[in-house]
């Protein structure tokens, strides 16, 4: 029975080779060279992958935990986008013109099971999903930690892996991987484009408190945003409070921070402990007589603390859903979520939803599954539309260069729909905002 | 050179942990005590009843009617949970009735999440205890003041109902030697019901009037479970008095030490459990032979 299975697949990646240089070659005639005739020597789950009528992509978001709620959105995002995939709907051809229904001739269908942003789990699925669904890319962040973990093993076993939801410099920086790619903003490019509103709202040589979940995405955000500040704005850190990720009670934090005589609460926390660390910063007094920030914006925050809390409050996020009046992509992906899931969507969504449609792009531009030629794609560097203008990947650290969006919160009574949380203020160009590609010592690792 | 105003403060803040714990921990020791069952969905419990309490608070508007909802479902769910699952458990290994009770807190909180999501809930601190109270050395929440009259007054009668009550006294002598009472000609099967009810209702309890303070998520009894073992090993398993001991203790080495790092405020709680678990191994006011 092995021998036939096998014969079976060398005969049919005989067949994928020839049909995905003809593709290829078609339609890439100075690019990359055409796939097929080249040497695509197995890897991974390819080509058993992909041979069959459909592909399948391996999620693990976190569905349980203080990420949870961030988590289900992301989801959301990307269920939407492999039914767009799918049907070849006009939105996704925006992104990915040489889709056609399915993609190269396949369906994509989507496995997913819950990381809890655990390490440790979402390492395992995947793995289980490697085994049992040949997955031809795997997705799930939220928590950086999981990110840069998923990064390794997606180099080690040649998966393309998209990182989901993570703020952590990190995760194109030092931990970066050839097989990785992040589509969303992070701490630097957070701080660079939050800092001068920052210190033009509230004036130099100001007193700031951070609040730092304890893991790479906290450390690294909270680095990148008090050395601008620092730096620039003449402020100092008068404390910084670091807190395990799923911490409940911030009472020994905030009395900290009650008695280190700042002006300003950095508040770096995500998921459920930036919902309850403004809550309890509240009632303790603490706000508003010290101002709040959210450098690295949170899903629903406004909903869950209601605006009284983040009303005034500064946010540096990578989407909003008013973006509907400025980025045409924007408006209709807006219609679209909303009309499937009944609400507006976050960034998570919006993030989810983007790196397929790029991931689509790039699939049906290679003309092949073949995880070089795709990374290849990728880092040509070509821009292409979103949902918040013109983007592109950066070859060097497979990072996406996408605009960061700073946004203050609405008072209750100026919101003129029950979604209308944030005011945006600025987008913010991404090139200006970001470091050299080696600057966090980013070496990507070999292709195959 | 230590901050004054900051150590006091966190004092302040660590009693007000400790009697949240302490009032977890005595549901959770005297259900270990009487009927020998390390109930692991204790966490499960205390987040439910934080979610009854919030039905019942969106349906009234009243915080009292919420306090009152959120303990007696909680308390019904644990006779309920005794009646049908537990009891078929006594008679089986520890390592049995840890994953069945492991199971139940899994089958609870993905209940919840199935019908209320993973959005946060929040029931608002009842009129009246709103706002920031002056104490001198610091602005302190109101309702957290008042949390400590109310976890101090659900302690008290809880020692009432133990130790001033025939029924109480029957619970005690369960803790002591099971056995010997349902010898006594006493139905132990009926006790063991009722302990698992006031067990489960001291954690929906804690869990209705904690939800002012942290607001409802399907997840919130977790990490508060781990705490709370910590705080029966430290104060002694079966001992309600331990429990309370305990539980103090715990919140003032997680509020003391996180003046000076948080990041090594778990570390000290573990190193004072070590510490008890060499030097006194049935906890501070634990009996020797007690399980």
């Amino acid at each position: 029975m092995p021998f036939d299975v096998m014969k079976d697949g060398v005969s049919r990646r005989r067949l994928l080779r020839g049909g995905a240089g003809l593709v290829g070659g078609a339609v890439l005639p100075m690019g990359w060279i055409a796939p097929g005739f080249a040497d695509e020597p197995a890897m991974g789950t390819w080509p058993a992958g992909s041979q069959g009528d459909s592909v399948t992509i391996g999620a693990t978001v976190p569905r349980t935990g203080a990420y949870a709620a961030a988590g289900e959105d992301e989801l959301k995002g990307i269920q939407l986008a492999v039914e767009h995939i799918n049907s070849g709907h006009d939105l996704m051809k925006k992104i990915a013109p040489k889709l056609t229904k399915g993609l190269l001739g396949k369906q994509v269908k989507l496995v997913v099971a819950d990381s809890g942003a655990k390490p440790n789990n979402a390492v395992q699925e995947q793995q289980t999903f490697i085994n049992q669904d040949k997955i031809v890319v795997m997705t799930g962040a939220t928590s950086s930690a999981v990110a840069v973990a998923l990064n390794k093993f997606a180099q080690r076993e040649k998966i393309l892996y998209l990182t989901g939801i993570s703020g952590s410099n990190d995760t194109t920086g030092k931990d970066c991987v050839r097989y990785g790619f992040r589509q969303n903003f992070y701490g630097e490019t957070a701080a660079n484009a939050i800092g001068p509103v920052l210190i033009k709202a509230y004036g130099k040589n100001k007193k700031a408190a951070f609040m730092t979940p304890d893991y790479t995405y906290g450390h690294t955000v909270t680095k990148s945003v008090s050395e601008y500040l620092i730096k620039n704005g003449g402020w100092t850190m008068v404390t910084n409070q670091v807190s395990p990720l799923g911490t409940q009670d911030f009472s020994q934090y905030l009395t900290n921070i009650a008695n280190s005589g700042a002006d300003v609460i950095v508040d770096v926390n995500w998921g459920r402990d930036a919902v309850l660390s403004v809550q309890q910063a509240k009632q303790f007094g603490l706000t508003p007589k010290m101002q709040m920030v959210i450098p690295y914006q949170i899903p629903f925050l406004a909903k869950e603390v209601t605006p009284a809390l983040t009303e005034g409050v500064y946010a540096a996020t990578d989407f909003w859903w008013t973006l509907e009046d400025r980025f045409p992509l924007a408006k209709m992906f807006v219609a679209e979520f909303k009309k499937k899931f009944g609400y507006n969507p976050e960034w998570t969504a919006n993030n989810g939803y983007m790196q397929f449609a790029v991931w689509a792009r790039m699939v049906s531009g290679a003309g092949t599954f073949y995880p070089p030629a795709v990374i290849k794609e990728y880092e040509k560097g070509e821009k292409f539309d979103s949902t918040v203008g013109e983007v592109y990947f950066r070859a060097a650290d497979h990072q996406c260069v996408h605009p960061v969006i700073i946004v203050k919160g609405k008072a209750a009574k100026d919101m003129k729909s029950p979604d209308d949380y944030w005011e945006v203020l600025e987008v913010v160009p991404g090139e200006g905002l970001m470091q050299k590609p080696d600057a966090f010592g980013c070496k990507l690792g070999s292709y195959t | 050179m230590v901050n004054w105003a900051n150590f006091l403060s966190q004092f302040f803040n660590g009693l007000v942990l400790g009697a949240l714990l302490a009032l977890i921990s005595s549901g959770l020791t005297i259900i270990y005590g009487t009927l020998g069952v390390l109930n692991l969905a204790h966490g499960a419990l205390f987040m439910l009843g934080g979610y009854a309490g919030w039905v019942a608070y969106t349906y009234s508007g009243s915080f009292i009617v919420a306090v009152i909802a959120g303990s007696l479902f909680v308390m019904l769910v644990g006779v309920l949970i005794e009646r049908i699952v537990i009891r078929r458990f006594y008679a089986r290994p520890p390592e049995d009735q840890l994953l069945v009770t492991f199971g139940l807190g899994i089958v609870i909180v993905e209940t919840v999440r199935y019908f209320f999501g993973s959005l946060s809930k929040t029931v608002p601190p009842p009129p009246g205890l709103v706002g920031i109270t002056p104490i001198g050395f610091m602005m302190y929440p109101t309702y957290r003041l008042a949390l400590l009259g109310i976890i101090a007054a659900a302690l008290i009668v809880l020692y009432i109902v133990l130790y001033r009550t025939r029924i109480g006294m029957i619970v005690r002598a369960g803790i002591e030697d099971s056995g010997m009472v349902d010898a006594l000609g006493i139905d132990v099967h009926k006790v063991f019901m009722l302990v698992f009810g006031i067990g489960a209702m001291a954690a929906g309890f804690a869990g209705i009037v904690n939800a002012p303070v942290v607001s409802l998520a399907p997840d919130v009894g977790e990490s508060i479970l781990v705490q709370t073992f910590v705080v029966v090993v430290i104060g002694g398993v079966g001992s309600f008095p331990g429990a309370v001991l305990g539980g103090l203790i715990a919140g003032e080495i997680i509020s003391i030490t996180s003046m000076f790092n948080p990041g090594y405020s778990y570390v000290m709680l573990f190193v004072a459990m070590t510490l008890v678990l060499v030097l006194r191994p049935y906890g501070l006011l634990g009996a020797v032979g007690r399980e």
